[in-house]
């Protein structure tokens, strides 16, 4: 158990075996374990980052949705009040048309009696007129009785 | 696992404990603790730098999750003690923080598998070097451990050298970390003046100031060292029980996990925690 030569032999060896390391080992595995601990944290970083955004977008989401119930329920208020406020219009022009239709309708009903009385009374004097004639069978003075005739046609 | 029929329990352990050397005298090289030192050593910075290349920051493989393990563990080991900015100190924390780990990882193998599978090798392949203690009608693991190779030990770290190295090494980084952080005369005055700001008592402090600062290496080497040796030469007393050294051997083996883990960890902490007082100024 003397010290022997064995000493520096073994001394240049841990020299050169920690230069090695110094050299090839350590770099490469350190910074290999920092990179990896900077993507972790970046990571959980980002997902994070990605769950507020996703609780802020469900937030703008649900308002939306609720603004957009509201607009609804207000279009088919006023939708309805329409077709109501339509209806009873619809309902007033109907019944004004109606009462136009029935009033055109008799003023024609008492223009073709008018007419037809004209032409019933006419021809009525003419009978009358060709009655006369035959009874009478003797020359008349169509001039001379036409007053006659006139208030005879006029009487009928 | 005691295959050596006529070898005293004195010669049995002193086999295990002495190294296999080549050289002499200070320039002997522990053969043993050397090599598998620092083949562990390059498995531990090919395995390393293999999975550092292919490192992904996507989703890591599980060989990758592992390393990184260890890797933060050692990272975040460095940054909780040494504040000062050093692009050294987590590599150099890494590197005796694994390479402690399977110097003393080794130990776990059974002791007499690897002296007796390099002394099959040495049969093999250098037989004229037998010591020829045992005849050749002995048998095969027998005559393995009469073979001089016999002598490989598994774990470098019962090897005072090689935590001595370690302790040596960081040392001198101490000493320039000192420097560095505090110039060279703010070191020698942390050396001088320090307990007491006289200058009367320059030489009282320059003692006590150098015992404290080479009571560092020494204690870290000794730690590592005497823990590893003590819990080998346990192993060694076990394997020469005969049967019921197998259930023994798991328990101490099982102990040893955590011995083998702690002492990396202790290595490597103090380190950090001796650099970071060498870079603060007080």
């Amino acid at each position: 158990m003397d010290i022997n030569a064995t000493l520096l032999g073994l001394l240049i060896a841990f020299v050169v075996f920690v230069l090695f390391c110094m050299k090839f080992v350590w770099p490469p595995l350190i910074s290999a374990i920092e990179e990896r601990q900077q993507k972790i944290a970046s990571g959980l970083e980002a997902s994070d980052l990605a769950e507020k955004d996703l609780e802020k977008a469900r937030a703008q989401a649900n308002e939306e949705l609720n603004a957009a119930k509201i607009e609804a329920a207000a279009i088919i208020d006023q939708a309805k009040k329409r077709a109501t406020k339509l209806v009873e219009e619809e309902t007033q022009r109907g019944h004004a048309e109606r009462e136009k239709i029935i009033a055109s309708g008799h003023t024609e009903v008492e223009t073709e009696r008018n007419r037809v009385r004209e032409e019933l009374r006419k021809q009525l004097s003419i009978l009358a007129i060709a009655g006369a004639e035959k009874i009478l069978e003797r020359e008349i003075d169509a001039q001379k009785q036409s007053d006659i005739v006139e208030k005879l046609v006029a009487e009928l | 696992m005691a295959a050596n029929g006529n070898m005293t329990p004195t010669e049995y352990i002193s086999h295990h404990l002495d190294p296999l050397q080549v050289g002499s005298g200070f320039w002997t090289f522990n053969v043993d603790s050397l090599g598998i030192a620092i083949v562990l050593g390059i498995f531990f910075i090919s395995l390393f730098a293999y999975v550092g290349k292919k490192a992904t920051s996507g989703v890591p493989g599980k060989l990758q999750c592992f390393i990184e393990m260890v890797v933060e563990f050692v990272d975040n080991s460095v940054k909780e003690t040494f504040h000062a900015k050093s692009r050294l100190i987590a590599p150099l924390a890494l590197t005796i923080f694994v390479w402690v780990f399977l110097m003393n990882a080794m130990k776990l193998i059974p002791v007499d598998f690897v002296p007796i599978l390099a002394g099959l090798v040495g049969l093999t392949f250098a037989s004229s070097s037998s010591k020829g203690y045992v005849g050749e009608d002995a048998g095969i693991f027998e005559r393995a451990m009469d073979h001089p190779w016999s002598y490989m030990k598994a774990a470098p770290t019962t090897d005072l050298n090689t935590t001595l190295a370690l302790a040596i090494g960081v040392f001198l980084l101490i000493i320039f970390y000192s420097v560095k952080h505090k110039g060279l005369g703010g070191f020698i005055k942390e050396l001088t003046l320090n307990p007491f700001n006289h200058w009367a008592l320059i030489p009282f402090n320059l003692v006590l100031e150098l015992v404290t600062l080479i009571a560092k290496p020494i204690s870290l080497s000794l730690r590592l060292f005497g823990n590893l040796y003590a819990g080998e030469l346990i192993f060694i007393l076990i394997a020469m029980i005969g049967l019921w050294q197998l259930p023994l051997h798991f328990a101490w083996a099982v102990f040893h996990i955590l011995v083998i883990v702690l002492q990396a960890f202790i290595f490597m902490m103090l380190t950090i925690v001796y650099l970071s007082m060498a870079s603060e100024k007080h």
